[in-house]
């Protein structure tokens, strides 16, 4: 089935898509119907900047397990971050 | 007998007067030829419904597939096409209509056309075909497990469809259904509900609900195809169409 269901998050970093390292400021994670790993629904994560066309995207399709495991392993690294270096983050 | 054929990709004034990508498959070994509009599924104008296609055309009709996700992305990659027309929200029912109507044109406009059109869709495009069906003076309609035609999409998903089935007494040909018995979207109860929401505005409706075969068993590139239920499917669709536009 196509679940339809979509997260849209405002990011702000960057990443490395086809077009090479750009400023990405929206992601949007969903489990549909992956275009390459072989399952019939993933958890996909698009991370892109609209404002730079269609490819300017950097996409992940995951197994559900993986993107826990991923989605612990992000937080787990941050909890861990030294206070300090997470200070220039701080809202002003 | 498989024919010969043409494809092209040609440029159709779609919904607003807007220039839009399309698909267009030919057989160029026959005359006064039936036609269908492809509708493609949210996964894009790739290459496995260009396919489709170019199966019509072998099997001696003329098809087209209009480019839904032109305008947002015109020659994008399919899949990232797909990604930002669904963070956007999909595609408009109003905008889908217009589409159609001007691909069902260019086709009757074909010098080798009989002047009858069908359309097909699959997943997010079976909603569409039998939402087309319900608008356009279509000749027949293929819907293939069309997901959210008896019912709202929930509110907390981006995209805004409703429910189609209400449209029923409007449409304006037979109805071929195919569907997956474990398929959750559409459930066997959403396919019972809209058979009867057909059979009580008295239309003219077949529909075939296969076991073993789930969402997208015509999907020949994904996991969830099903080689011997698609075979039949496109066998049912084949004799629907002989006996509707041909």
């Amino acid at each position: 089935m196509c679940t339809y269901q979509t997260e849209r998050v405002i990011v702000r970093g960057s990443g490395k898509s086809r077009q090479g390292w750009m400023k990405v400021t929206d992601a949007t994670v969903y489990f549909d119907h992956p275009v390459h790993f072989p399952a019939g629904h993933a958890l996909m994560i698009d991370v892109t900047d609209p404002t730079k066309g269609p490819d300017a995207r950097i996409a992940l399709e995951l197994d559900p397990a993986s993107a826990r495991a991923l989605a612990d392993a992000i937080l787990l690294t941050l909890d861990h971050a030294p206070a300090g270096l997470l200070a220039e983050f701080a809202p002003s | 007998m498989t024919h010969n054929l043409i494809a092209d990709t040609i440029s159709l004034t779609g919904h607003g007067e807007d220039q839009i990508e399309a698909y267009l498959a030919q057989p160029t070994d026959a005359d006064r030829v039936g036609s269908i509009v492809v509708i493609h599924h949210m996964p894009g104008y790739d290459e496995d419904t260009k396919e489709i296609c170019r199966k019509f055309a072998a099997n001696g009709y003329n098809a087209l597939m209009p480019n839904l996700y032109s305008r947002e992305a015109p020659g994008a990659d399919p899949d990232d096409a797909a990604a930002l027309v669904r963070a956007n929200g999909g595609v408009p029912d109003e905008r889908l209509v217009g589409d159609v109507e001007a691909a069902m044109q260019r086709l009757t406009s074909l010098s080798n056309s009989n002047g009858k059109v069908a359309s097909i869709g699959h997943c997010s495009g079976g909603r569409q075909s039998f939402l087309a069906g319900c608008r356009l003076p279509l000749d027949a309609v293929i819907d293939c497990y069309g997901a959210f035609v008896t019912l709202d999409a929930p509110a907390e998903m981006p995209f805004k469809f409703k429910a189609v089935v209400g449209e029923a007494p409007n449409l304006s040909a037979p109805v071929l259904g195919l569907f997956g018995a474990d398929d959750q979207n559409p459930t066997i109860e959403q396919v019972a509900v809209l058979d009867e929401a057909l059979t009580k505005a008295g239309k003219e409706h077949e529909f075939h609900t296969y076991e073993g075969a789930g969402h997208a068993f015509f999907w020949v590139s994904r996991p969830s195809y099903r080689p011997e239920t698609a075979k039949e499917g496109w066998s049912v669709i084949f004799e629907f169409l002989g006996r509707t536009i041909s």
